[in-house]
């Protein structure tokens, strides 16, 4: 027989030499060191052959560029490489577990995309003719209807971008409620257990913001919050369940509280993840909730394009709600959509007509994200309300997995209360006398391959270390993650401080310097020699 | 004579006036302090509400006034220099000087020993 006999045999057996000396690209194997587009570009170089400009007559009365505008080209297969370089840097759910508490970092369903990119839903704009939308309106109304009965509400606004503006929807209905009874409270209550963004969206809208503490079981004071109620106090901001990852169980009596003192109940729906199907906030006696249909409802968190925030709404706060806002016709004439309905929007110029006069306004230019709605409608379609109630059975179940797996490792300080809801929440008493940090610890888990978990927040505890895996995560990634934090908390444990104090050790980039990019930003690009000039 | 809060602000009292900042404690808390935001002379600080916000590598918080008050002068070296905070938190790292409105609030505040006790325990 002929053999190849030439070449030499790969050796499993042979052992790198303990100190390498740097590779001369400065790239390790397939991790690849890649420059600011800046400084790979080059000004005479371009990915296109434009012509030249032919002599035209300038109407731009001297406001025209007189000098290069210097931004640098590329040939377009290495711009492909360099956004490809970057992403490989980068880390996503795409890649691994993201336990980043209170933000739900779950799985985006690739029928999502799929159903989003249809050109009836993808290719169209929001100026186009009504009749020649239907379907989308369809859709948004269809969408508004599940928001609707699974938070048991009677109204929703779905034009709000995200959780933030939802808020800022939320407690703007709220102020024009009390407004239009010519009552001009001006105290929000926020409990300590509340998310951050809460008390924010009331002091950006002239509220004074109150803080109520939390009890011993991570919960709000109840007995604090009531005996705080009075005629100054316009709305109490609750988020349930909350940043403890804790449900509140006494919801139903804040809320009967809150209305007999005149004010409102706005509940923070970020966590709705925990209780889909499960809990019907209108139920409890909530007044409006935003939905962040990037978490509960598998959306892209940024990528994709903006979140969606929709805000469900009480009788009571309805009418208050913005414009724009899809409404189904009864009977009138004109091009239907597929299954013989027909839909219009609720504008300024119809609002009055329609009895909509009392909306605190528009919000926001169009109607609202509608790649998110057809990406969110998608996964509630195809989870149906069984499939809805089992997310969030799974979530809770996840996160009581975890709590229970490293509990006799790391300190859980409402351990004792029972189950937590779709969060684990720890603090860092377990890392005392170590001279290690939550901080260490978070960087430690990157060395391990796992986006940090949400870390110093809530603040009711020391040394915060929320995790969230959400129900995406599967029984054996689980594991994984177990077994390496309670690695790390027995290296922690035996003084194994190196290992912490300066991870992440294999990341591209080991540990920056936050404080000095906190206090002296460098926020743009300026090309060596400015600098050079500016020196001299 | 200078007194100690809860929420781990200090006050230096001279007379009517008063220098107010955060203390050795909380600054090791915060971490490195990257932003102060002071009040403007002039403003009126009540007993317990929000006077000023130190935000730090970790987290941004607020500062309660300790009394109630008129400030007279914020410390200007914070705007290029926070860390002072960091480095000097009961010194050249001062907030804001105030004029107190009631010197009798000064009753319910703790002093050097009381606080570090109060510290302790936590």
């Amino acid at each position: 027989m002929s053999m190849m006999n030439q070449g030499r045999p790969s050796a499993p057996g042979a052992v790198a030499p303990a100190h390498l000396a740097p590779t001369v690209t400065g790239n390790k194997a397939l991790m690849l060191e890649e420059p600011l587009i800046f400084e790979n570009g080059s000004v005479d170089v371009t990915g296109v052959d434009l012509e030249a400009v032919p002599a035209h007559k300038s109407r731009l009365a001297g406001l025209e560029r007189s000098a290069p505008i210097g931004l640098p080209g590329l040939a377009e297969g290495e711009a492909v490489r360099h956004y490809t370089r970057l992403s490989r840097q980068n880390y996503g759910i795409d890649l691994g577990l993201f336990p980043l508490g209170s933000c739900t970092m779950k799985h985006n369903p690739r029928l999502n995309e799929k159903m989003a990119r249809l050109p009836g839903f993808g290719d169209v704009h929001p100026l186009q003719p009504q009749d020649t939308v239907q379907g989308a309106f369809e859709l948004i109304h269809r969408l508004a209807h599940w928001l609707k009965t699974l938070t048991n509400m009677p109204a929703v606004a779905m034009t709000p971008k995200a959780g933030a503006h939802g808020e800022l929807c939320g407690i703007l209905a709220i102020r024009a409620a009390l407004e239009a009874r010519g009552d001009a409270r001006k105290v929000v209550l926020v409990p300590e257990s509340a998310h951050g963004t809460n008390p924010a969206t009331a002091a950006f809208c002239g509220y004074e913001v109150e803080s109520i503490p939390a009890n011993a079981r991570g919960r709000v004071d109840t007995d604090a919050l009531i005996a705080r109620l009075g005629p100054d106090v316009a709305a109490v901001m609750i988020t349930n369940p909350n940043t403890c990852g804790l449900f509140e169980p006494d919801m139903k009596r804040i809320s009967d509280a809150v209305h007999a003192a005149g004010a409102y109940v706005y509940c923070d729906g970020a966590n709705f993840n925990a209780i889909v199907g499960r809990v019907r906030p209108g139920d409890l006696g909530v007044d409006a909730m935003h939905i962040n249909l990037h978490k509960t409802f598998s959306t892209p968190h940024g990528g994709g394009g903006p979140g969606s925030g929709p805000v469900v709404f009480s009788e009571a706060l309805a009418p208050y709600a913005p414009i724009p806002f899809v409404v189904e016709e009864e009977a009138a004439p004109g091009i239907r959509g597929a299954d013989n309905r027909r839909f219009h929007l609720i504008e300024e110029e119809t609002a009055n007509a329609e009895h909509h006069e009392n909306s605190f306004g528009r919000l926001s230019a169009f109607h609202g994200q509608m790649g998110m709605f057809v990406r969110a409608l998608a996964y509630i379609e195809s989870h149906g309300a069984d499939g809805l109630r089992q997310v969030a059975e799974d979530a809770v179940l996840n996160a009581n997995y975890i709590l229970r797996s490293l509990d006799d490792v790391m300190s859980a300080p409402f351990g004792a209360s029972g189950p937590c809801m779709h969060e684990a929440l720890f603090d860092d008493s377990y890392l005392k006398d170590s001279g290690i940090t939550t901080l260490d610890v978070a960087k430690a888990m990157i060395d391990e391959g796992f986006h940090p978990m949400t870390m110093y927040f809530p603040l009711v505890v020391h040394g915060a270390m929320l995790i969230e895996p959400t129900e995406t995560e599967s029984r054996g990634r689980l594991d994984q993650f177990i077994e390496a934090m309670r690695a790390l908390a027995a290296a922690a444990k035996s003084g194994d401080t190196t290992r912490f104090a300066t991870a992440p050790h294999f990341a591209p980039r080991s540990r920056l310097d936050e404080t000095r990019a906190a206090r002296t930003p460098i926020l743009a690009w300026k090309p060596a020699t400015d600098e050079r000039q500016a020196a001299e | 004579m200078r007194y100690y809060t809860e929420d781990h602000e200090w006050l230096e009292v001279s007379g009517s006036t008063a220098t107010v900042g955060i203390t050795d404690y909380a600054q090791g808390q915060l971490g490195d302090v990257v932003f102060v935001e002071l009040p403007e002379a002039g403003r009126a600080v009540t007993k317990g509400k929000e006077a000023a916000v130190v935000e730090s590598v970790k987290a941004a918080s607020e500062v309660y006034a300790p009394v109630s008050g008129t400030v007279t002068e914020a410390n200007a070296a914070l705007e290029g220099t926070p860390d002072l905070v960091n480095s000097s938190p009961e010194a050249d790292g001062w907030f804001f000087r105030l004029t107190l409105s009631d010197p009798s609030q000064l009753e319910g505040l703790m002093d050097e020993a009381a606080y570090k006790a109060f510290v302790d325990a936590l």
